[in-house]
């Protein structure tokens, strides 16, 4: 394609990068988490003082704090994972050791052979350069800041010492400690004021088995009046040999911008997906959570939007897919801290062949948020009697000038329903298959066109099979 | 072509409940059947059972397309071995757009033996002939885009059945009320609609009430039925003679059929109570 100056320079930054990791080509930590490890890890990454201190300080509050009480049942020895993992490490595996069943998902996904090769660990870094460089150059040109969140570090130290962790402080639950401590890779992202990004920056512009990995840190700065969607995640089964996926992103909507932040992900069956995700909006800013949660073995994820000042908004879209052995705890989170702010949270949840699905949200409007204006609805399909969808609603209103609304359903696949599309030639699976994306459907089409698709091809793979 | 629908001493119970009591009905390739009978008679439990409705339960009795027994098929395999009705009241599919479901409906019928979920028709043809069989059957290129009967009007629902009749093109196709709730003009257009498809590209199985339909579209045969049975067979003449005097006649040769209809409907009230 094209090998402009303009390119070939930023491929020269990639590669920079890469000569950094290949210096210390070996490296993996050995299993557990304690300071010593964390200290290895801030080293390789010849991290400023300032961060190796962050994370030592968030170890202890990672020890000091108990498991959540609540959510899903969480069985995880932290003493046997690897936390720390150079992405040359992983580069060593081969495409016979992938196993088949994930091999089989590639090819009914299409994904291309490249892709397969990244996604399932084969190769440490994703050939998109050719297509990202040039839009990065773009990006560059307007002042926008897109790199991950090690090299933000290095090169804008004073811009994420400024935000990193104000938004989530690693004291706000344990996970968020752990992920404080050990983090590697992740996206960040600053948006000049004004500046209007027109098309989805996509994870995958600048990814590498690093910032894929377990614990990312994603931090994005939205300046005033200026506009992002952030797209994260692939609709891949994502191969971990760990069993633990824990990442922290925080977000910051100054006045009058907007950000969209879009994940689809599909774990493999073995993984805790335990995230933190949380966006502050300033006045008239909209922060826009969509989230989709597909596999694991069990995920708790409750994006959030802190409303701070008047006229911010907070929408939260999740869809949550519930198969055999998984449990998927996801919901969302709004707090009104001022008048005049608007939040809603769609949520939809599917549960099938054993599957649990749970909405668990909160919402809360602080006493003075007056005028503010919430709607939460969520809805849960049913696909057989083995599963299984619960509600957990909080609502905490300290204010009284206020509108509320909450709507939840539970439903199952009508018969009749199923009669009709059957009567129109369509099988027994191709009918739930339609139905079910029919539920889901109001928060497809809010997806970038290519993730759409994907995610209707994922429900088909889901519902393969097994429907009764 | 010839084909053959062969309905033989067909029992059909609901919940336990039985509704049909031995029919016998022969219908053949570009023939038209008109089906009447009084409210609560059986004429819809006969469209549903012949369709494949699960919980339609045959207990006795066969169901032949061209010698083919497919008394024990699923509703799919029917549908994609040329049969089709038009429901008295479709369901809504709420998120799913009418041209995608026509889309995967015509593709599986049309190429039954395909791999599941590949190869649809080619979504630029597709939508021309949806584009041109909606132009013929007068219905708004936007229909297309809204969710199968979700938020439809009656007369929408009606032309949208129609409309998925055309796309599908079956050997046999059963109309359950089909002019029902629509006004005058609605069901000229219906009936233009049938003849435009092709009254003679079918076997048609017209279950109505009045005559409205049958006048656009008059019936070699005419079927009475009552009490799960079907107790009188004749001409566009019977269609006629059913619409001008109502049923009084019927009734009153029929005393056995008549008791047993009375019979389904006081079972049906004692449910609604
Ligand atoms: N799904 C059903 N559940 C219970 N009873 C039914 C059902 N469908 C039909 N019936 C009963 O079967 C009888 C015949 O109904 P139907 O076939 O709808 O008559 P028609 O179409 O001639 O008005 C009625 O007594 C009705 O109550
Ligand atoms: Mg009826």
């Amino acid at each position: 394609m094209s090998t402009d100056i303009a390119s070939s320079e930023s491929i020269g930054e990639i590669n920079k990068y890469d000569f950094r990791t290949e210096s210390k080509a070996f490296f993996k930590a050995r299993k557990g988490v304690d300071a010593e490890i964390v200290n290895q890890i801030s080293e390789m990454k010849n991290e400023p003082e300032w961060m190796r201190n962050y994370r030592l300080k968030a170890l202890e509050i990672f020890n000091s704090k108990p498991m959540p009480n609540w959510g899903g049942a969480i069985d995880i020895n932290f003493q046997d994972i690897y936390y720390y993992l150079k992405p040359t490490d992983k580069q060593g595996k081969t495409w016979d050791e992938v196993p088949q069943e994930i091999k089989d998902t590639f090819d009914k996904l299409g994904i291309p052979e490249a892709e397969k090769k990244f996604l399932s660990g084969v190769k440490a870094q994703f050939e998109s350069e050719v297509v990202y460089g040039s839009l990065k150059q773009d990006l560059a040109d307007q002042g926008v800041i897109f790199t991950d969140t090690d090299s933000a570090i290095r090169d804008y130290p004073d811009l994420v010492r400024e935000y990193f962790g104000t938004i989530i402080p690693s004291t706000d639950n344990k996970f968020a400690a752990l992920n404080s401590a050990v983090w590697s890779g992740g996206s960040f992202i600053y948006v000049p004021k004004g500046v209007k990004i027109e098309f989805p920056l996509q994870a995958y512009f600048r990814i590498n088995a690093e910032n894929m990995g377990q614990f990312e840190r994603t931090l994005i700065i939205v300046d005033e009046g200026a506009s992002v969607h952030y797209v994260e995640g692939c609709t891949a089964p994502m191969y971990s040999s760990e069993s633990l996926h824990s990442a922290v992103v925080e977000i910051i909507c100054k006045r009058g911008s907007r950000c969209r932040y879009t994940t689809i992900q599909n774990w493999a069956n073995n993984i805790y997906n335990l995230v933190t995700k949380r966006a502050v909006a300033y006045a008239d800013a909209t922060m826009e959570w969509v989230d989709g949660n597909l596999g694991s073995k069990l995920t708790m994820k409750y994006p959030a939007v802190y409303m701070l000042e008047p006229g911010a908004r907070g929408e939260i879209l999740s869809i949550a897919f519930a198969s055999k052995g998984q449990h998927q705890d996801a919901g969302a989170k709004l707090v009104h801290c001022a008048p005049h702010t608007t939040g809603q949270i769609i949520s939809k949840s599917i549960s099938k062949g054993g599957g649990r699905s749970s909405y668990r949200g909160l919402v809360k409007v602080e006493k003075g948020a007056k005028k503010s204006k919430c709607n939460v609805v969520c809805d849960a399909l049913i696909l057989d009697s083995k599963s299984r969808s619960d509600t957990y609603p909080y609502i905490e209103i300290l204010e009284q000038d206020v509108s509320v609304g909450h709507e939840a359903s539970v439903s199952r696949i009508g018969e009749e329903q199923m009669f009709y599309l059957m009567s129109r030639g369509l099988s027994n699976a191709e009918a739930s298959t339609m139905i079910v994306n029919g539920f889901i459907e109001p928060l497809v089409k809010e997806l970038p066109m290519e993730y759409a698709v994907e995610m209707n091809r994922l429900i088909q793979l889901q519902m393969e099979g097994s429907v009764g | 072509m010839s084909h053959i629908l062969r309905i033989e001493n067909l029992h059909v119970a609901v919940d336990g409940k039985a509704i049909l009591r031995g029919v016998n009905l022969e219908m053949k390739f570009g023939e038209t059947h008109a089906m009447m009978g009084p409210n609560g008679s059986g004429k819809s439990t006969l469209g549903l059972a012949i369709a494949g409705h699960p919980n339609y339960v045959i207990t006795e009795g066969t169901i032949t397309l061209d010698g083919e027994d497919i008394t024990e098929w699923e509703a799919d395999q029917r549908a994609r071995a040329g049969i089709f009705m038009a429901f008295q009241r479709p369901v809504a599919i709420p998120g799913v757009k009418t041209a995608d479901f026509l889309r995967h409906a015509a593709t599986n019928v049309r190429r039954p033996d395909r791999k599941e979920g590949e190869d649809l028709i080619p979504m630029r043809e597709f939508r021309k002939e949806l584009k041109a069989k909606m132009s013929q059957l007068k219905i708004d290129t936007e229909f297309a885009r809204r969710y199968v009967n979700d938020g439809f009007s009656g007369g929408e629902m009606k032309r949208a059945e129609i409309l998925t009749m055309a796309m599908l093109s079956p050997k046999f196709s059963i109309l359950d009320e089909t002019d029902s709730g629509l006004d005058a003009d609605a069901v000229k257009l219906a009936s233009a609609s049938i003849a435009e498809i092709g009254r003679d590209k079918m076997g048609l199985l017209i279950i109505t009430h009045h005559d409205k339909l049958l006048e656009h579209n008059p019936p070699q045969f005419t079927h009475v039925m009552l009490g799960g049975r079907i107790v009188e067979t004749g001409g566009a003449e019977l269609a006629r003679e059913l619409h001008d005097h109502g049923y009084d006649r019927i009734r009153k040769t029929y005393p056995d059929a008549e008791a047993a209809n009375q019979e389904m409907l006081a079972k049906e009230e004692a449910v609604a109570v």
